[in-house]
């Protein structure tokens, strides 16, 4: 039988996964964004399991807001690293060194 | 086991799986394309837990935009492989090492007795006339309509200001625009010049 316990410790290893992936890929913007995509991934799991094994449909509704702003960030994140590649040609993370003094 | 269970951890091992090759993933086009297939099993996982709406939200939003928009952005960004790969494995350990102990501590937390199925049974199967979209919408217009409009407005600004960042006025470029050229009067264009008229003799 599933319990919501297997549901919550998949969500944990997604969590744990992406926040390597954040340390691994520190140089490499995209893949850092798509880690955070797998972060928000990981905790809409725990809200639907949660609202699942509880019978509250709220958890549902605030997974459709994550969603939402999710799908927003992403988009602004992808424009912003567009305009600093027209700008720099280049979106490797030491290069962006121009506030040092 | 049960058919439910067996299907439970078919796509799990899959998610964990794409999820490990999302961030190992040498060509960033491939961990985009890893992404879309974790998304996708996640998908197939909300199915289980009754979350349809949720579940093919998750598939048409993410798979079908968001990353399309993450293809379309790596594809068209040159970018050196091997300078963003530099030091890779070096990080490693350290990163392993936090990412294994936060992993243990939450599956202490979580793997106990607490979210067992004696402490939350599985919920009674629902009617067969029940609609998952139905109340997720009956909810979502009543009691979240604020925080609906709110995401409406959230939207928007992601739009505009998406709009906004990637526009560039190109100079140099002979176009007109529009309004000055429907804005026009004779009085810019036609000049009438009073001048004595030659004499003829």
């Amino acid at each position: 039988m599933l319990s919501l316990s297997h549901f919550l410790i998949l969500g944990a290893i997604l969590f744990a996964i992406s926040v390597v992936g954040i340390f691994l890929n520190r140089k490499n913007l995209i893949v850092l964004l798509m880690a955070i995509e797998l972060m928000l991934l990981s905790v809409n799991m725990n809200f639907v399991a949660f609202s699942h094994y509880l019978g509250d449909i709220a958890g549902q509704v605030f997974v459709f807001f994550i969603l939402t702003v999710a799908a927003a960030e992403s988009a602004i994140g992808l424009a912003i690293l567009i305009v600093m590649f027209r700008n720099m040609r280049t979106i490797h993370v030491d290069d962006l060194d121009s506030l040092k003094g | 086991m049960e058919f439910k269970t067996f299907v439970f951890y078919f796509l799990a091992v899959i998610m964990v799986l794409a999820a490990l090759r999302v961030i190992t993933a040498r060509n960033p086009v491939h961990a985009a394309l890893f992404l879309v297939l974790t998304f996708f099993n996640a998908g197939g996982l909300w199915l289980l837990l009754h979350a349809e709406f949720l579940a093919v939200t998750l598939v048409m939003v993410y798979v079908g935009a968001v990353m399309v928009l993450f293809l379309f952005v790596v594809m068209m960004l040159d970018i050196n492989l091997d300078r963003l790969r530099e030091g890779f494995w070096s990080y490693l350990p350290v990163g392993a090492l936090v990412g294994i102990l936060m992993l243990v501590e939450m599956v202490m937390v979580l793997g106990g007795s607490y979210f067992g199925l004696e402490a939350m049974p599985a919920p009674a199967p629902v009617a067969a006339d029940y609609s998952n979209t139905r109340e997720l919408g009956r909810v979502l217009y009543t009691d979240y309509v604020y925080a609906f409009e709110l995401a409406s407005l959230v939207l928007l600004v992601a739009m505009v200001s998406a709009v906004a960042l990637t526009l560039r006025k190109r100079k140099g470029l002979k176009s007109i625009p529009p309004s000055e050229q429907v804005a026009v009067r004779r009085e810019g264009r036609v000049e009438l010049v009073k001048m004595q008229s030659e004499k003829d003799d």
